[in-house]
This record gives structure tokens, C-alpha cells and sequence, in this order.
């Protein structure tokens, strides 16, 4: 999800989607509706326009979940630090669960913080069982 | 078929015991060969099954201003017909199927997109609304071809019986009515060229937009086990007995892994086509299909 960011995290987050990387092979799918995912990916810095979108999105995503925060953005709001139109970092509205800083990170890195992201679902659940660390869905509603 | 006979197919075989694996088989084969046919590596073998066990864990929302009982009875339904159409597959010679099977047969293959409509409805969602009215109108399409094919193929062996047409002697002339089913197996099943419905970061996720949790995983089941009827029913009308029940089995299964392999095939070949593309393909291609599978009777109702 876009939360006033650049896009350069979101190109980044895009070729980390790609054939080459194939996240495939650790069970991660891109889920079009925020209720069939398990992992929100945030990039940005949080402006104001995008605060109740954040929120409305966070609620959608049923439990167990966690959220992967892409990008020195919405970690620190980076170099918007002080503008009068941004409301970050993203911790302060939603918890985050991983944060992969860089401006951008490079798509290997996003990929070990979803797959981080997707032990901590794992953790999470009610009757864990084994091998279900790799069945994470991930959310991207840009 | 007896009560005993009735229970052991439809909860061993090919009831739920095998077809449940079975689903969860084929929608890894799918995915699978799309990885390797992108030259990726593609999803763990039991990767399905995990997805199951964990939307079975995960909490369902809560909802407002829609009717929880009715949507949470649509997947139930869907998994509830596929299992029965399931259950009237002719794998082996001489199962006591019923006179006029068929027709029950075609009508609970009918039912899952019915109970996808009615869903993509009652969840109230935009999308899962343009989702319905796409599946509706391409469920139209692909209907009259379908269910033409397999009565020209019933009309053919003077049956209605499922085991008439598994048994009858294979013929040149029965392929054109296999090769109208296979046309429409993509669109049945929501792949591509055909996966208008749930056309996934179009319109999110369709018809099941709303959907979460354990009534997503029953939903994901119950496409798993539309995979296993349809594979089923162009295997069991090709396949060719042996007389042995356990290599009628191994062929039934080999069969259907090949049909998903070739439908996999043309879903990672193929990009998604407009609605009004798709309908014309039906209405057209389609029908010459149909024209030809309800001629090719009259040939073999003449040769009979």
C-alpha cells in the first residue's frame, strides 16, 4: 500500500515480484483484497490524505497479521521529516512488525523482511503446525 | 447405487477422501508447471494444503449490513455440489450408477458459479458485484456449449447414464464433443484466457472479495474440486477400459494430471481477455463447436 510514497520503493517492491526473485517458492502470493492477505506491505512516509486509508486497510486484514513497513519512509519519514503534510513515521497509526529500510531497498530485502514478517504470522497463530511460516499471502492495493 | 454405495463414493472415492488431496494436487500441478514454464521455481509441494490449514486458523471480520448467514452458506453449498458431482464420476465399470444421472450430474456442475454469483452479490462489495455480473454472463456463454457437447454425447450412446457413455467404444467422432468441453474447462474453472470473474488486481479478487478465513479456504476447496470434476469427466469419457479396476484408476488419475497439465499450459500462455472478447469467443468459436458436436451424433446414432 502507498502511503504518499515516492515510488521508488513501490518499483522496487514490483521487481521484487518478478520471475528472478520468485517469491513463489517461499508460498508468498499477491492477494488483490486486503481480507485474503496475512502480510500488509506500507511504503511512504504517511501523509494526512492517506491516515484513514492505512487504518481502513489495517482493519481489513483479519488475525493473525503483521505489517512489513517498506522503505527509510515510513520508518523515520526519511528526508519529508517536518513537512507540514506528512503524519509519520508509520508506527504511530498501525504496529509494525518489520521495518526494511533503504531509499529504496533493494527487492532481496524486501523479500527476507516479508518472509520475516511471515514467521512472526506464524508465531502468531492459534495452533501453530510446522511449515506454516511459508504460507503467507501478501497485500499490495496501490 | 445403494445407500452404502452412494456413502463410500461420496466420501472415499472419488468422494472427499481422495478428491480433497486430490484438489489440493491440482492446484499445486497448476501453479507449479506456470512457475517452470516462467523458468521460476515455483510453489512448495504441499504449499495448498498449508494455505488451507492456515485460512482454517485465521479470524473471520466482522460484518455490517449483510446477510453473515447467507454468505457464509455459498462456499458450503459450492463444496457441497462439487463433492456430489464428484461422487457420480464413472471411474470404474459397473458402479450401479442411477438412469438420468447425467442430467443430475450437469446440474451440480451448474451450481458452484451459481453460488459464486449469488456470493459476489450478498457480500455487497463493488467488486465482488462486477465480478458477478462477468461470471454470470460468461457462465451464459459457455453453458450452451457445454452442456450441448455432453448431451450430444449422451444423444449419441441413446443414455442419460454417466456409465453408458464412460463404457461405450471410443469413436473418432466423440473427440469434437470431448474438444467442446475442453473449451470451456478454462472458463468453468476461471483461468486464463478466462479469469474475468476473479480477474485478481482488476477488480481485487470478484465475486470473493469479501470473503476470509475459513469460508475463503472452503471457497479455494471447492475451485479445487471443480479442477478435479471437469479433469474427471473428459478422462472418464476418454478413458479407455482396461477391465482392471486398479488401471481403470491409474489412467483416470494419469489422464486428468495431463488435462491440468495442458490447461496449465494455455492459462501461463494466454493474457485475460475482455468480457465482450470472451463471450464472443463462446458465442462464436463456441458455437461451431456445438454445431459440429450435435452433428457428429447424427453420424453416430447412424453407424449405431
Amino acid at each position: 500500500m502507498n502511503a504518499g510514497s515516492c515510488n521508488g520503493c513501490d518499483i522496487e517492491f514490483v521487481a521484487s515480484l518478478t520471475p528472478s526473485y520468485d517469491v513463489e517458492q517461499l508460498g508468498i502470493l499477491v492477494q488483490g483484497s486486503p481480507r485474503h492477505a496475512d502480510i500488509l506491505c506500507i511504503t511512504g512516509p504517511v501523509t494526512h490524505n492517506t491516515k484513514k486509508a492505512i487504518q481502513t486497510v489495517y482493519g481489513q486484514v483479519c488475525n493473525p497479521k503483521a505489517v512489513v513497513a517498506i522503505g527509510s519512509c515510513p520508518a523515520s519519514t526519511n528526508a519529508f521529516i517536518g513537512s507540514p503534510m506528512v503524519d509519520g513515521p508509520l508506527n504511530r497509526h498501525i504496529p509494525v512488525d518489520v521495518f526494511v529500510p533503504g531509499c529504496p531497498p533493494r527487492p532481496d530485502a524486501i523479500v527476507e523482511g516479508i518472509a520475516k514478517a511471515a514467521q512472526i504470522v506464524a508465531e502468531r497463530r492459534c495452533q501453530p503446525a510446522s511449515g506454516e511460516g511459508n504460507s503467507a499471502s501478501e497485500e499490495q492495493a496501490q | 447405487m445403494n445407500v452404502t454405495s452412494a456413502i463410500i463414493r461420496l466420501l472415499l472415492f472419488p468422494g472427499v477422501l481422495f478428491a480433497v488431496p486430490a484438489a489440493w494436487l491440482f492446484l499445486w500441478l497448476e501453479r507449479k508447471s506456470v512457475a517452470l514454464m516462467q523458468q521460476r521455481i515455483g510453489p512448495p509441494f504441499m504449499q495448498p494444503c498449508f494455505d488451507f490449514v492456515k485460512l482454517m486458523g485465521k479470524s473471520t471480520p466482522p460484518r455490517q449490513g449483510v446477510n453473515g448467514l447467507l454468505m457464509r452458506s455459498w462456499p458450503i453449498l459450492a463444496v457441497g455440489s462439487s463433492i456430489g458431482a464428484l461422487a457420480l464420476l464413472p471411474v470404474f465399470v459397473h458402479f450401479d450408477g442411477f438412469a438420468g444421472d447425467l442430467i443430475l450430474f450437469l446440474a451440480l456442475l451448474e451450481l458452484p458459479p451459481f453460488f459464486v454469483i449469488a456470493a459476489g452479490y450478498t457480500s455487497g462489495s463493488l467488486f465482488g458485484e462486477i465480478g458477478s455480473v462477468r461470471e454470470a454472463v460468461l457462465s451464459i456463454s459457455y453453458s450452451a456449449v457445454f452442456v450441448t457437447a455432453v448431451l450430444a454425447i449422451a444423444v449419441s450412446q441413446h443414455s442419460f447414464r454417466l456409465q453408458d457413455l464412460a463404457e461405450a467404444p471410443f469413436s473418432p467422432l466423440r473427440v469434437v464433443g470431448v474438444l467442446a468441453i475442453l473449451v470451456c474447462i478454462p472458463a468453468k474453472l476461471h483461468i486464463n484466457p478466462f479469469s474475468l470473474s476473479n480477474a485478481e488486481q482488476e477488480i481485487y479478487a470478484g465475486p470473493m472479495t469479501e470473503y476470509a478465513g475459513p469460508e475463503l479456504a472452503l471457497w479455494e476447496i471447492s475451485h479445487g474440486l471443480e479442477w478435479v470434476t471437469m479433469t474427471g469427466l473428459v478422462a472418464g469419457l476418454v478413458l479407455p477400459r482396461t477391465g482392471f479396476w486398479a488401471a481403470d484408476a491409474l489412467l483416470f488419475v494419469a489422464i486428468s494430471l495431463g488435462i491440468v497439465l495442458l490447461l496449465s499450459g494455455v492459462a501461463a500462455a494466454t493474457a485475460r481477455l475482455t468480457i465482450d472478447a470472451a463471450t464472443r469467443f463462446y458465442w462464436r468459436c463456441g458455437l461451431v463447436a456445438m454445431v459440429l458436436a450435435a452433428t457428429s451424433i447424427l453420424f453416430m446414432r447412424s453407424a449405431l
